[in-house]
């Protein structure tokens, strides 16, 4: 094992922020595919799909507004819509008419939107990598321990903890989030006091796939937005959510923290297979608990 | 079970396409011999990974992993050691059984759902390994043109090979199937509080049905480098294993050979329209949808449970009288 640069309290701490910033985007994917998950009780293969398709229109608006700092935070805003409004017609047109069907033939479902989304998104947008800026406000770094660290990452870490408190208000405090969790727990008693569970469903999955556009369009100044980043991210997705418990908000940031923070200083240890640091975390915790850290909701 | 076996009735139809197949080469031009070897190789994959899915009930969701373990296995012995040709192409099912007894232990303790994320998960792991290690692998570009040895270098050679080989495998599936533990393993998808209560152990049973079936896709992976003669990421890719789950959907999870249909169908979709358009995928999941909608049990199962309504309508008929 060789390293890569000497290890400093400067290299440590900088790494650690860099892992927070990157559980933050994994937490805001994530929550949204553990709610889908808690809400409905299907995995949602596309929703590394609808990632991929908020970073592409975050980079379509900001472009189309000239590239400015009006643009990059408009794009923030309407790209998870753009999002929002594709996982809605997908629900409605289809979706909603297996929800009596079993299990597998909704995670199937879900296997087709990506397969199609994706192509979808290679015909809009080819095959070529983009990249968008940061508005100048979040460009350029700041100095921590002596050592730059990107404003953009900072500002990814205040974000993160924003949308964490304000999907646990909105699930804890509001009716519609009330009903939603009560449809996960037992959905018959929820239709029986004459709730339309159909269209609680359809606002879980467009709320969870809205989450997924949102990460899409915060991670798109710090990448390069290419195909095959829905894949990448589904995967590390899923096993957050495993990880964390199925369809618990807090298992999944918690999750997110270890893939996140483990990823970062796998990079500072053993570059060439820092994946392999977040899997052993993985095999780490569902070795101890085999059900995620944290009581699933089902 | 083997004079079972033959007096099937559609033992005499099998027998029939096999000698069919074998001559097939003679006549047919070399491009289509080809892909009639690409469609053995799928069709074995797809009936391996329906022991479990359809026969199991389990959630095999990355089923192809333990394909590519069995490539690389094998592909890697040919290529990086002097050892004889055999001992890679034995040591690709054991290489794959073995992954599949170790994940599978990660996996099995949990149930539906969690199995399939978490495997689908470790599966990655080992794509990962397979597209990041350059220096053993090859990374992302794999590698090419493995030696195979003299007796199945040519296409024709190497043609009867495979099909010889997967006939064989597909005779002890459907013996496995048929013994006691393969009649265990369906009871177990049927009902499986019922068999833990009576003294049934359900998760080693489950366990071994995983090991037999990666044993058989390992198979299937040493076939393929048999007719390829390369091996690249792509083969250990989840999205191959979602594939292969949509086979055994099209041809029929209840039925025996309905995966081999599967298999033969979207192949040779794949082949055809790969040459008119790009977007394959987005075919393919189409073709998806309308099975989830309108052909649920796939093509033989459609055939097999319409004929179990006409039998149980004949019963109720000749009860009335």
């Amino acid at each position: 094992m060789e390293t890569g640069q000497s290890i400093t309290l400067a290299a440590l701490s900088s790494h650690l922020l860099v892992g927070l910033s990157r559980a933050m985007i994994l937490f805001i994917v994530t929550s949204g595919l553990s709610f889908v998950l808690g809400v409905l009780r299907v995995p949602n293969v596309a929703h590394g799909s609808l990632y991929m398709i908020g970073a592409f229109a975050a980079f379509s608006i900001s472009t189309a507004l000239g590239g400015g700092a009006w643009g990059f935070w408009l794009a923030l805003i309407l790209a998870p819509c753009v999002v929002a409004l594709v996982s809605l017609i997908a629900e409605r047109s289809l979706f909603c008419h297996l929800y009596e069907r079993e299990h597998l033939m909704l995670l199937l479902f879900t296997f087709a939107l990506m397969l199609i989304l994706g192509d979808l998104t290679k015909m809009i947008w080819g095959a070529d990598y983009r990249s968008i800026m940061a508005p100048p406000l979040l460009q350029g770094s700041v100095s921590i321990f002596d050592s730059p660290f990107p404003k953009y990452n900072l500002f990814l870490i205040i974000v993160g903890p924003i949308v964490a408190i304000g999907l646990w208000l909105f699930t804890s405090k509001t009716k519609i989030g009330k009903i939603a969790r009560a449809a996960a727990v037992d959905r018959e008693m929820v239709g029986a006091i004459g709730i339309n569970v159909s269209w609680v469903f359809a606002f879980a999955f467009v709320l969870g796939c809205f989450l997924a556009g949102l990460g899409g369009a915060l991670v798109s100044p710090t990448i390069s937005v290419t195909l095959g980043m829905d894949h990448d991210i589904i995967i590390e997705a899923f096993l957050i959510v495993t990880i964390g418990g199925l369809g618990n908000m807090w298992g999944a940031m918690a999750g997110s923290l270890i893939f996140g923070i483990t990823q970062s200083f796998g990079v500072l240890f053993w570059p060439q297979f820092a994946i392999v640091f977040p899997y052993a975390a993985v095999v780490i915790v569902l070795t101890l608990k085999p059900t995620g850290m944290l009581k699933s909701v089902w | 079970m083997f004079q079972d076996m033959l007096r099937q009735k559609s033992f005499g139809a099998s027998a029939a396409i096999f000698m069919a197949l074998l001559i097939a080469p003679l006549i047919i031009p070399k491009f289509y011999t080809y892909i009639l070897a690409v469609i053995f190789v799928t069709a074995l994959l797809a009936m391996s990974l329906n022991m479990v899915v359809g026969h199991g009930g389990l959630f095999q969701f990355h089923h192809a992993a333990f394909y590519g373990v069995g490539a690389y296995t094998a592909g890697l012995i040919l290529v990086k050691t002097s050892w004889p040709w055999w001992i890679g192409f034995i040591a690709g099912p054991i290489g794959a059984a073995v992954t599949g007894l170790v994940i599978g232990l990660f996996c099995i303790r949990l149930n539906k759902l969690y199995f399939g994320m978490l495997q689908i998960s470790l599966g990655s792991l080992i794509w990962a390994i397979a597209f990041r290690w350059y220096r053993l692998t090859g990374g992302d570009d794999g590698i090419h043109g493995i030696p195979m040895p003299e007796f199945i270098s040519g296409l024709k050679s190497s043609y009867y090979f495979v099909l010889i080989l997967v006939a064989v495998c597909l005779i002890l599936m459907y013996l496995i199937l048929k013994s006691p533990f393969g009649t265990t393993l369906q009871a177990i998808r049927d009902n499986p509080e019922r068999c833990a209560a009576v003294g049934i152990n359900v998760r080693r049973h489950q366990l071994m049905g995983i090991v037999v079936a990666t044993f058989f896709a390992g198979v299937a992976g040493v076939l393929f480098i048999t007719v390829e003669g390369s091996i690249f990421p792509d083969l250990l890719f989840w999205v191959l294993s979602l594939e292969v789950f949509i086979m055994c959907l099209l041809g029929g999870w209840f039925t025996f050979g309905g995966p081999i249909l599967g298999a033969a169908m979207i192949v040779s979709l794949r082949t055809f329209v790969g040459t008119y358009t790009e977007y394959w995928t987005l075919i393919l999941g189409v073709i998806l949808i309308l099975l989830i909608f309108f052909l649920p049990d796939g093509i033989m199962g459609y055939n097999y449970l319409a004929k179990l309504r006409r039998r149980s309508k004949r019963r109720s008929a000749s009860r009335a009288e």
